[in-house]
């Protein structure tokens, strides 16, 4: 028993050793972006050229970036609201119901996590083109409400498949009607999973580019902002001090979400 | 849904016709349209939403352009000249080459860091979750670009080693090729494998390593007789998450990839923008969707294959 210890000890540093390179490999190329943002020169080369604040002034005062922001911000919002709704009903159906198409629906349903992106964005734009719409952000809000359905779904089935059926039979045996069943006994008990799937679909929406690029035309998201402007070199300071808001942005986001889902759901394997 | 099709569920769902008498024909009823109603907005959705456009890809893949007209008589020569021109056979062969490369390295990579999370980390493991998968929320756009400013002609790597003084003239090498895209690939999508690998570590029964240690397995024998076969679905899950985004990549090509480093996307995103040659892009988009598919399908059979034989 003692060699299997000094074993698994020794293992276990080598892991965490792997996992220290692993998480340098990740956090140096991204911590550039604070770096250099405060560099004063357009290069970003060494030597650093000394500290300045004035990246992040220009940045505040550029209009076109605030609009794009706005519109990012819209889509966003409209997209994780309208795709976890339409999920909160199929991942119900899928995990509660057993029913002939099933499989087939989920399949369907779960296809634009199995296609390139890029294929979606065409296909989408192609159709719109032929029915004469124009494009703009309904168009891509459509494109992202397709594209954060599955991920929604898989979040929600996971939360739903978690809970024991039976709390529902047990309202409804009680009297409640299906209608009261839901909003009292199975819409709590989503609600962590609800949250979870409104993030994630926001922060997928609200990061995503190839759908934006194909179907927004001058109603530009921020991913397509930035995009533009990755070409002009004298603009590039002023994108990584974007980039280290966006940075700060989400790692807030994301602890925030964090810590309300809490410890749930990790703690499972002993 | 009409009496008809809800017989037919209930004759093809024994299960539900396993129900206590009382309320059961009362569930019986609704099971299978309460099913339908509730998965047809989402289903409609896609349906609708995806499916039309695909038929409209394909649709467009058998027609042919003369600058702005398109010519509606329909013809195989969009994909004769996909299934023959060498460059395009190039392409995809680079696209899958450097998209498998990406995900197996990725794969590879995060294998033990997944380990480490599920059996190593016993406290503040949430802290841990966060820390691996904070990188992967921002901008992904900025994180590919990182490293065009990192590889660059006067980048991080170049102006670095040039003020130590190790190199007097910048390194062209760095940037603009197929490998360039490959490290970028495997830096933007790392974080990606490790959820799917660590779902499935956990959900190993602790008991059977137990036992497997008990009945006198080394860590090594028990590791690759137990642990890594019963990982195998997260691992497959992995890759096919990492591959099919990463072979239709537009982002990282485009901006580190240069001439030598394109991929199939971009000659697609090409044939919308400068080519102009839409049923051209179209027959490009169709091919890849079908290899991908393809290519994916044969993935998750040989490997059920492997699994059914290890496991």
């Amino acid at each position: 028993m003692a060699g299997t210890a000094v074993r698994k000890m020794s293992g276990s540093g080598w892991r965490l050793a792997w996992v220290c390179v692993f998480l340098l490999f990740l956090y140096l190329p991204i911590m550039l972006m604070p770096l250099f943002s405060f560099n004063d020169g357009i290069y970003v080369a060494f030597p650093l050229k000394g500290f300045t604040t004035k990246w992040y002034a220009q940045l505040f005062a550029n209009e076109a970036l605030a609009h794009a922001l706005v519109n990012s911000l819209k889509v966003a919002i409209a997209a994780s609201l309208i795709s976890t709704g339409l999920a909160i009903f199929a991942a119900k159906a899928f995990t509660r119901y057993e029913f002939k198409g099933r499989q087939l629906g989920y399949g369907l349903i779960m296809a634009p996590m199995i296609l390139p992106e890029i294929m979606v964005g065409i296909s989408l734009f192609l159709i719109i083109l032929a029915l004469g719409l124009p494009l703009g952000l309904y168009t891509v809000l459509f494109g992202h409400v397709l594209f954060c359905m599955p991920f929604a779904i898989s979040v929600l089935s996971s939360r739903l498949e978690g809970f024991d059926k039976s709390l529902e039979e047990a309202s409804l045996d009680l009297g409640e009607s299906p209608l009261m069943t839901f909003w009292r006994v199975t819409f709590p008990l989503t609600m962590p999973g609800i949250v979870s799937s409104l993030l994630l679909c926001f922060t997928i929406s609200f990061d995503e580019f190839i759908l934006a690029f194909f179907l927004s035309s001058t109603e530009t998201t921020l991913p397509v902002y930035i995009w533009g402007q990755l070409r002009f070199p004298a603009k590039l300071p002023e994108v990584l001090a974007l980039g280290s808001l966006i940075l700060v942005g989400t790692t807030i986001l994301i602890v925030a979400a964090q810590s309300i889902r809490g410890e749930e759901g990790m703690t499972q394997g002993r | 849904m009409t009496a008809l099709d809800t017989d037919q569920a209930a004759v093809a769902t024994p299960r539900a016709a396993r129900r206590p008498a009382g309320s059961g024909r009362q569930l019986l009823k609704t099971e299978a349209s309460k099913g339908w109603a509730l998965m047809s907005p989402a289903l409609l959705t896609i349906v609708v939403g995806l499916g039309g456009p695909i038929v409209m890809l394909l649709l467009y893949s058998f027609w042919t352009q003369h600058y702005i007209e398109i010519d509606h008589t329909p013809t195989f020569a969009n994909y004769q000249q996909v299934l023959t021109q060498p460059i395009y056979l190039n392409v995809f062969l680079r696209s899958i080459l450097i998209a498998a490369g990406a995900t197996l390295t990725t794969v590879l990579i995060c294998y033990p860091v997944a380990y480490f999370l599920a059996f190593d980390v016993k406290k503040h493991r949430l802290v841990w979750m966060v820390l691996i998968t904070l990188p992967f929320w921002t901008s992904y756009l900025l994180r590919v670009f990182t490293w065009k400013i990192i590889l660059g002609y006067n980048g991080i790597i170049n102006s670095g080693l040039k003020g130590v003084g190790l190199i007097d003239k910048p390194l062209e090498f760095l940037l603009y090729n197929p490998f360039a895209v490959y490290l970028t690939l495997v830096y933007g999508w790392a974080t990606f494998a490790i959820l799917p690998i660590f779902v499935s570590l956990d959900k190993i029964d602790r008991s059977y390593l137990e036992a497997a240690t008990d009945l006198g397995d080394t860590a090594v024998e028990r590791f690759w007789r137990i642990t890594f076969p019963l990982s195998l679905p997260g691992v497959i899950a992995a890759f096919l998450v990492i591959f099919i985004p990463t072979v239709g990549d537009y982002v990282t090509p485009q901006l580190v990839g240069g001439p030598d480093g394109l991929m199939i996307a971009n000659i697609i995103q090409s044939q919308f923008g400068k080519a102009n040659n839409f049923p051209l892009g179209a027959a490009l988009s169709i091919t890849s969707m079908v290899v991908v598919t393809l290519i994916a399908v044969g993935f998750v059979w040989m490997s059920r294959r492997v699994t059914e034989r290890i496991g």
